[in-house]
Formats: structure tokens, C-alpha cells, sequence
């Protein structure tokens, strides 16, 4: 699999390197990192071209990352039947820029746009029908942005004296509890620089001198 | 006005209907009764299950995927321990292999069976679904005793699977296997030929392979039409290359095709569960890497090792290193997968889940056009679509 991949991506090199920002092979999976103005063309080339023949769109998801000036990640999944492979082609794009809409390639992406679009914000261009799609009618918000709260920021219920289902901010009857496992004994992993808690500690010897 | 135009109105089918298969709705624009446009609006069963992920750890997210595709739970845990796994680099011992393929391809008939009875239940029948649901009822007991739930398993886990079988269970599935191609006669005695349900079936709903690249579909919806694809032996997975079963294609690409290729795969299932019990392989059923599978009762007893790594499992979890993974299985429906993004801590920082059901359901415009209204729910049907998976 792996060697498919290989050859896939020198083959792609060869055609359209230009287009292309990065690449890598991870876990058996070939991703293409490519940006807002060459994604069609990367989606184009990837479909049409006999070698690749990704005639699949799968699917097409946002990723956050709020800490990044580009927030989101736009990911497409690929699949070639006839070559029995896939391939992963992945952009960022902040919230302000509007990625081209894929549905002219495939028409597979207008859902999956409308969903990106419905549940990060993730504008698309050129999409025929771009509304909500997953949330409740008068949604506001994107719910699986990193910033918005798991509770959410409404609640409904049904209102006995108005006959109809009302809205109202979130209350909580015990507070929200999102355990800290991360343990303090096995060392310093991955993006937590801090222990939970150490601030504290700087802190309070500060706050002395 | 012309009276062409008079005839021209637009109808709300659901949100909650009896043949919608869920809560859809339907808006549908139709001259007399030829259906126009439809524009399906989803979301009434949406739970944010990829939110809530985020905020589980890696064990504590297995449960959430029962309740997307919820006739068919363990295929859809299949794909994230698949994923999970492949991250961490655990490998599943044999028996645990053989169980995972016995116990997806149970999980393939239960959804076929609702799939086939009900989708006969859309165009009139009323028999099929109380003779399927007989035999659903009996596999879901064989789920019981694996998991200790009928529906909400929990038992493919990243690693393995929860237990071992019993051997009298596998003495019961194996039981069961040859009396259900029977009931599979009987049920197509019912509708194979039946002149209502060909009348309904027929000629509806074509897809072509220039549809099934454009609508990215997937699973019986691209057999149907000839198009030999099946990720069991595209790309298999487990020991699904090890054992000898057949994949059913249709010709036509119409419903009735699709239901003829799901009667097939019911068959070719038993086929692979046989074969799976005859050749189970004694020994573990989980990876026995402590770091990842919890421990056996019975070790925690006497070894503190066993009794720390509980603990640790059961609170902080394990840690995913860092990157990012897409890994696919054939779900009943289609290609179910997930893309899973990990960021080195103990909860997945990203889990999209690519629910077949949501790209089946989303060709309904498309395939329903210049169909007449009574096609619309034979055409839904033929979809496959569990409303779970498709709001997730």
C-alpha cells in the first residue's frame, strides 16, 4: 500500500507539483496539502487523470484549529475503485475566505460542504444551496468549532401555557464537569506544556516577591 | 396561468412518518404526481456525536458509534477501533479477528433484514417484516450474550474485543446458521416474484456507475449496478482474506436489484460466519499490551501491575500519538468511515464519522426525479438509510 502511495505521489509530482504544497505517507494514507486557489484543479486532476481516477468524493470535513491564524482545515477523502486506492487532500483557510465549492466536480459535495459550512462556518463559493444543514431551523452558531461550549448556548423545552416549544439560555442544575485525567506522573506529552494546576504555583511565588 | 402550471404544488412528507425510516423530512415539489424536486431536511435526530467525542477518551467514544447506525451497531465500532488501532500499532490476536467477522456479519444480516422487510412494508407488504423481525430478534440475543446488550454493544474495543465467547454460543450461532437460509427461502417465496412487488420495484430507482462516482455511493447502492466493490475484498480487513464468500452484483442498478444483492449477502454471510466458527482459533481475544486493554478481573486480584493499569485505563485512558488517519470498513449500508485526528492526548481532537446513509440520502433528489410520488418511498427504502447515522 504504502509503495502505491509512493508511486501515486511521484506520478502526481510529475504532473501537477506546482499545485501541490506538501505531501506526506502516514499510516498507509497519502495526503496532499494544497491551498484555496489550487484545490479545484488538485480535485480535477486527481479525477480525470487515467493513473489516478479518483472518480469518489467520499467525504469532505472541516477540522479547528483556533489557535492558528488559518483556523480551519478543509479535508477531502478520495477514492479510486478502479486503482483500489485512496487519497487525502487537506487545505486551511481562515473564517473569512471562501474555499471554491467542489460540487461542479461532484455533486457528493454539497452535503458534506453544507455540513462543513453548518457546523464550523466554513464558507464555500460557488455552492448552489448553501444553508443549514444538520442544526435546528434558526440555529446560531457553529457548534463543532472548539470554542463553542459542548452544553451549547440554548436549551428548548415545551412551554404548557404558550402551547409551543420555547428557547432559553442554558441552565445548568449542577456544573458542567470535564475531568483532567491527564496524568501528573507519567511526564510532560503532547501540546500541554503545563501541568494542571502549576500555574498555580508560579503564581503564588510571584505574588510574594 | 396554463393549466400545467396549475397542477404544480409543493408537499411536506414527515418528519415523522411511517415510511421515512426515521424522522425525515420532506419537502417535495410535484406536477400532479410526478415529484419535481425533493429537499430532504435531516438533522432531527442530530446529537452531536463528533462533539461529544472530542470530549471522551478513546474507550469512553466506543459506545457513541452503536447508536449511529443502530440496526447494525458493532460494524460501526469496527471502523473506529480499526482506526484507534492502527494508530497505536496494536494488533488484534486471531480469535479476536474471527469474532469481530463473525460478529459484523450478524451485524450485516440484522440490517439486511430490516432493510429488505421494511423496504417491502414501503410498497404494501405487511408479512416480511414480522417473519424478519423474528430472526433479527434471534440474532440480537446472540448480541446479548456476547456484549450484555441487544442493541448498544460496546464490544468491538480498540485492542480487541470486551470477552471471550462462551462455546456454547458459537455451538448456538452455528445452530442457527443453516434453519435461517430457510426463513431466507420463505421470506423470498414472499417477494422475489411477487407481481405487487416487482410492479413497485422494477425499473425504479436506476443508478448508473456515472451516479455512483458522482453521488459517492457506496455498499449495495453500487452493486447493485454491477459495480463489483467491496472494501471485504478490495482491501480487507481482519481475516475477511482468508475466508471464501462471494460478492452479489445486480445489473440493473434498480431497487429490486438492490434488494436481490442484500437476499444474496444474507446468504453469503451465514457463508462466512460458518466458516468463521468452523476455524476459530482458540487463545486471546484482545491484544494483550496492558498499556491499552484492560486487565481481567481476575488478574487485578493479585497483581498490583493489573490494578494500577485498571485505573488508569478506566480514568485517564491511553494516549494516541499524534497524527491523522482514515480508516473505512463495509458497513451493511455502504463505506463507513472514520476519520480520526489525534493530537497526542487521551481524547480524539477530531472524529468524523462518514455515514453512508448521509451520501444514499442525499442522491434522493437526483434518483426521485420524474419519478411518481408512491416511487419516492420505494426509493428511500432502497437507500438504506438509518436516520442515526445520517445526523449522527
Amino acid at each position: 500500500m504504502t509503495d502505491q502511495n509512493q508511486d501515486l505521489l511521484n506520478h502526481l509530482l510529475n504532473g501537477i507539483s506546482d499545485k501541490i504544497s506538501d505531501s506526506s505517507i502516514s499510516h498507509g494514507d497519502l495526503t496532499l496539502i494544497v491551498t484555496v486557489d489550487t484545490v479545484l484543479d488538485v480535485l480535477k486532476y486527481l479525477r480525470d487523470d487515467a493513473a489516478c481516477a479518483f472518480t469518489q468524493l467520499l467525504d469532505v470535513c472541516g477540522v479547528d484549529y483556533p489557535e492558528r491564524s488559518e483556523r480551519f482545515d478543509v479535508v477531502y477523502h478520495l477514492l479510486s475503485m478502479t486503482q483500489n486506492q485512496r487519497v487525502r487532500v487537506k487545505l486551511s483557510v481562515d473564517d473569512k475566505t471562501a474555499v471554491p465549492s467542489a460540487t461542479d466536480l461532484f455533486d457528493a459535495a454539497s452535503w458534506f460542504e453544507r455540513e462543513a459550512f453548518d457546523l464550523y462556518g466554513i464558507l464555500f463559493s460557488g455552492h448552489p444551496d448553501l444553508r443549514r444543514l444538520l442544526t435546528d431551523y434558526g440555529f446560531e452558531g457553529h457548534p463543532l468549532r472548539k470554542d463553542f461550549p459542548l452544553t451549547g448556548h440554548v436549551e428548548v423545552r415545551w412551554d404548557d401555557d404558550e402551547k409551543r416549544v420555547v428557547q432559553e439560555p442554558v441552565t445548568l442544575m449542577q456544573e458542567f464537569r470535564d475531568f483532567d485525567f491527564v496524568s501528573p506522573w507519567e511526564g510532560v506529552r503532547g501540546q500541554m506544556d503545563v501541568l494542571p494546576g502549576d500555574e498555580k504555583a508560579e503564581a503564588d511565588v510571584s505574588d510574594e516577591a | 396561468m396554463s393549466q400545467a402550471e396549475d397542477r404544480k404544488f409543493t408537499i411536506n412528507f414527515g418528519p415523522q412518518h411511517p415510511a421515512a425510516h426515521g424522522v425525515l423530512r420532506l419537502v417535495m415539489d410535484l406536477d400532479g404526481e410526478i415529484v419535481e424536486r425533493i429537499d430532504p431536511h435531516i438533522g432531527l435526530l442530530h446529537r452531536g456525536t463528533e462533539k461529544l467525542i472530542e470530549h471522551k477518551t478513546y474507550l469512553q467514544s466506543v459506545p457513541y458509534f452503536d447508536r449511529l447506525d443502530y440496526v447494525a451497531p458493532m460494524n460501526q465500532e469496527h471502523a473506529f477501533a480499526l482506526a484507534v488501532e492502527s494508530m497505536l500499532g496494536v494488533s488484534v490476536p486471531a480469535r479476536g479477528q474471527y469474532i469481530r467477522v463473525l460478529y459484523s456479519e450478524i451485524g450485516r444480516i440484522l440490517s439486511h433484514l430490516l432493510n429488505i422487510t421494511t423496504q417491502a412494508m414501503d410498497v404494501g407488504a405487511l408479512t416480511p417484516p414480522l417473519w424478519g423481525f423474528e430472526e433479527r430478534e434471534k440474532l440480537m440475543i446472540f448480541y446479548e450474550r456476547a456484549s450484555g446488550a441487544r442493541l448498544h454493544a460496546a464490544y468491538f474495543r480498540p485492542g480487541g474485543v470486551h470477552q471471550d465467547l462462551p462455546q456454547d454460543l458459537l455451538d448456538d450461532i452455528y445452530a442457527f446458521c443453516d434453519p435461517f437460509l430457510k426463513v431466507m427461502d420463505d421470506i423470498e417465496s414472499l417477494l422475489t416474484e411477487n407481481r405487487i412487488f416487482k410492479q413497485r420495484n422494477v425499473d425504479i430507482g436506476v443508478v448508473s456507475h456515472h451516479d455512483i462516482n458522482n453521488w459517492g455511493l457506496t455498499g449495495v447502492m453500487a452493486r447493485g449496478s454491477g459495480l463489483a466493490w467491496d472494501l471485504r475484498k478490495a482491501q480487507p480487513y481482519e481475516v475477511y482474506a482468508d475466508l471464501d464468500f462471494d460478492i452479489p452484483i445486480g445489473k440493473n442498478g434498480d431497487c429490486y436489484d438492490r434488494y436481490l444483492c442484500r437476499v444474496e449477502e444474507c446468504r453469503q454471510s451465514i457463508r462466512i460466519m460458518k466458516q468463521c466458527l468452523e476455524q476459530m482459533p482458540g487463545g486471546p481475544v484482545s491484544s494483550s499490551d496492558g498499556k491499552i486493554v484492560p486487565p481481567k478481573r481476575g488478574e487485578m486480584k493479585g497483581s498490583m501491575e493489573a490494578l494500577i493499569h485498571h485505573f488508569k485505563l478506566y480514568t485517564e485512558g491511553y494516549h494516541v500519538p499524534a497524527g491523522e488517519i482514515y480508516r473505512a470498513v463495509e458497513a451493511p449500508k455502504g463505506e463507513f468511515g472514520v476519520y480520526l485526528v489525534a493530537d497526542g492526548s487521551n481524547k480524539p481532537y477530531r472524529c468524523k464519522i462518514r455515514a453512508p446513509g448521509y451520501a444514499h440520502l442525499q442522491a434522493l433528489d437526483y434518483l426521485s426525479r420524474d419519478h411518481m410520488l408512491a416511487d419516492v418511498s420505494a426509493i428511500l427504502g432502497s437507500l438504506d438509510i438509518v436516520f442515526g447515522e445520517v445526523d449522527r
